[in-house]
């Protein structure tokens, strides 16, 4: 009798879920109307107004170029922002025309099959060359470009001068330097750490690694093969992770920290130096520190060298399910040439990624100068491959940075193993 | 032959009147298995659901995957012994103080149940915040009051795990003792009177009489004990930041989270949570023969 009902049960549910199995579609490519809504999805901002303000600027220009198209702005918060994007890239109707892109999410987006190539179009672009080449680079996969490069942010060396000044010491210029600094404050004042690194901060770390000759995988052209147990990597996990000392950043308070942690620590005043970027100024005058701080490109072991910095910033790139392929683009050069980027950088302070761009701001601003310094020492990247949502998400780089740090592994075993966890994520 | 056909009718009946339930519980809980099912013999991630490359047949791939990877049974392994240290001093905690709401006052009464509704009714998420707060290395009331400066609760694997191990008792020993309690009350008076009468210790009564009583109650409460104290997710994951220092604090769902959704291995991930569903469906079933055999019906 069970049987009896329980077959057709099944049945039905077998059929009924044989229409709901995985999808395989393939999104068909980019129609090309020149007419109706453009729409464009950017990074909502904390202040939000100065950023709006310029971007409507650039749409006014663009609609007053073009008749009969609109262009709509959505400010996509940061904590959602993850999930419009899965919901972009899964359906193609609540997808937007052109989109600003964390540079480290692209190639996950184009893994995805989200992003349109605009090789061709880059490379007739008028502000073309003023591309520069290490930054075009975060938008390459294989050998096809997939956006633009917006704006670029990087870390560098913030310190404290109230501090230096009584305890008679200089900027650090070597990481030898930097230790010895490091220690010198905190044995002078002891509620302080000496510099605020953490174990959870994967582009305070890197620096160390690539300035040491290593990196997190080698290659290109699309294919990577996982490096962090490389002898140059592993010389550079060792000098991050032995600033977790209780003579500098007791491993206790530091193993857990972000790299928003030590902003705040620094902010607040409980370091005596951090690693931050250029866009952390305002929460740095925001804090107790306020005109009491200096920034030094982060050194690198070589006296008077400075540690490649990791390339953050944000992209901006057109959906490959657009149907007004070419006005996207246009847009998309549009706010990323040289005229939009300068008046971001008036209004919001990113740097321009732009070569001519760059030289333009740091001419006015002389608090850029050790970021730009440090932005043509030349910057790295993580790997441009799906792969990184995984490496990332699954903490693989703080996992074996932790492990070092609280003496649950060597080097060489946490390396070890965070090398193997690397090459299964690139080999997906 | 009518009778035949008869008892034939009588047999099928039971079986037409759970007609209901099953409508609920095949789309609840039947096809979302299936497709958890289905899921898990795939090469699933972001890249297939949005099309950029077709889904790919791995059959037993993700599961051998899974056990292949020495972390996951590491992660089940601590998983199963926080799962029940959290489980014995929920029940402990629930049921002595089961036994001492019947022995206080009124008044007395009022306020303990009123102070574990309160716990109960806290969300996962809130509590969490509210204690991961108290703790806090800088700031945490905690280290202020003992005079820790700096102290990392979460720095150490163990005492990690005790501190979570806390609050997931402290939201869940309510449900234990309300319901223990409500099982007690309703133990009637005149057995009691009657194993008094010859001349049963409190001790003995309390052991041949009331717990017997309460057997179906302590089934349920160990049962949904155990499944939600495997599951546990967001005391973990809000507490400990996603699993600890280097993973240290990982447990199964936090696991399953972080390679399902967080890195959208979505295949990987439903093969975790099969894996999960067979456990938890095994200690159900080990517990209820264990039940019957003593004789007792749910």
């Amino acid at each position: 009798m069970r049987k009896l009902l329980a077959l057709p049960a099944l049945l039905a549910l077998a059929l009924g879920a044989g229409a709901c199995a995985p999808s395989t579609d393939q999104p068909t490519d980019s129609a090309d109307t020149k007419t109706g809504t453009l729409r464009v999805w950017l990074f909502d901002e904390a202040n939000r107004a100065a950023k709006e303000a310029v971007v409507n600027e650039a749409i006014a220009e663009f609609t007053a170029a073009h008749s009969g198209v609109k262009v709509d702005v959505s400010y996509l918060a940061t904590d959602t922002r993850a999930e419009k994007y899965k919901g972009a890239l899964n359906d193609p109707a609540s997808a937007p025309d052109v989109t600003e892109v964390g540079n480290t999410d692209l190639a996950g987006f184009v893994a995805s099959n989200g992003m349109a190539d605009v090789t061709e179009q880059n490379r007739s672009w008028s502000e073309g060359a003023d591309l520069p080449a290490d930054l075009v680079q975060t938008v390459t996969v294989g050998d096809k470009a997939y956006g633009v490069p917006w704006w670029i942010g990087v870390r560098a060396l913030y310190y404290r001068t109230d501090v230096f000044t009584s305890l008679g010491l200089t900027p650090p210029t070597s990481y030898a330097e930097l230790v010895s600094t490091a220690r010198k404050i905190r044995a002078e004042r002891k509620d302080m750490l000496g510099i605020a690194v953490g174990g959870l901060y994967t582009f305070g770390a890197l620096p160390f690694v690539w300035d040491a000759g290593g990196d997190i995988a080698t290659g290109s052209g699309g294919k990577y093969t996982a490096a962090i147990d490389s002898p140059a990597a592993k010389t550079g996990i060792k000098a991050y992770t032995d600033l977790f000392s209780a003579d500098i950043c007791p491993p206790q308070q530091c193993v857990d920290l972000t790299g928003g942690g030590t902003v705040e620590a620094f902010a607040a005043g409980r370091a005596g130096m951090g690693i931050l970027g250029n866009f952390n100024r305002s929460a740095v005058e925001a804090g107790a520190v306020k005109g009491k701080y200096g920034v030094v490109p982060l050194p690198g072991t070589r006296p008077g060298s400075i540690a490649p910095a990791f390339a953050g910033g944000s992209s901006l790139g057109v959906f490959r399910s657009t149907t007004h392929r070419s006005l996207a683009v246009e847009f998309m050069h549009l706010l990323a040439g040289r005229k939009y980027t300068l008046k971001l950088y008036d209004a919001m302070g990113f740097v321009p990624a732009m070569k001519s761009g760059r030289t333009e701001v740091i001419a006015k601003e002389p608090f850029l100068k050790p970021f730009v310094d440090t932005m043509d020492a030349g910057t790295k990247f993580v790997p441009v491959d799906k792969a990184w949502t995984t490496i990332d998400a699954e903490k693989i780089l703080p996992n074996m940075l932790q492990k070092v740090i609280t003496g649950k592994a060597t080097v060489d075993a946490a390396a070890a193993e965070a090398n193997t966890q690397i090459s299964t994520a690139l080999g997906k | 032959m009518s009778s035949s056909v008869t008892l034939r009718r009588q047999r099928l009946t039971p079986l037409w009147l759970l007609l209901p339930a099953l409508a609920v519980l095949v789309p609840m809980f039947a096809y979302p298995l299936y497709q958890l099912g289905l899921l898990s013999t795939f090469e699933y991630g972001q890249p297939q659901v949005s099309g950029g490359e077709p889904a790919r047949f791995v059959g037993t791939g993700n599961f051998r995957t899974l056990f292949g990877d020495p972390a996951f049974w590491s992660v089940l392994n601590q998983t199963v012994v926080f799962a029940a240290g959290c489980v014995l001093v929920t029940l402990a905690l629930g049921a002595a103080l089961a036994v001492l709401m019947t022995r206080i006052g009124r008044v007395a009464r009022t306020v303990l149940s009123f102070a574990a509704l309160t716990a109960w009714a806290a969300p996962a998420m809130t509590g969490s915040v509210v204690w991961a707060f108290l703790f806090d290395s800088n700031l945490g009331l905690v280290n202020e009051v003992l005079g820790l400066d700096g102290y990392n609760w979460l720095y150490d694997r163990s005492v990690a795990f005790a501190l979570v191990g806390a609050v997931v008792v402290w939201h869940s020993f309510p449900f234990v003792m309300i319901t223990l309690y409500a099982g007690i009350q309703a133990v009637p008076g005149s057995v009691l009177e009657a194993a008094a009468l010859d001349g049963a210790s409190t001790f003995t009564t309390f052991r041949r009489v009331t717990a017997p009583m309460l057997r179906p109650l302590i089934t349920i409460v160990v049962i949904q004990s155990i499944i939600w104290d495997f599951k546990v997710f967001t005391q973990i994951y809000v507490m400990t930041r996603g699993g600890g220092i280097a993973g240290q604090n990982m447990v199964l769902n936090v696991y399953a989270y972080q390679k399902a959704f967080a890195s959208a291995q979505y295949g990987l991930g439903s093969a975790i949570g099969i894996v999960m569903t067979v456990i938890l469906l095994v200690v159900t079933l080990f517990y209820l023969r264990a039940l019957r055999r003593t004789g007792e019906e749910l």
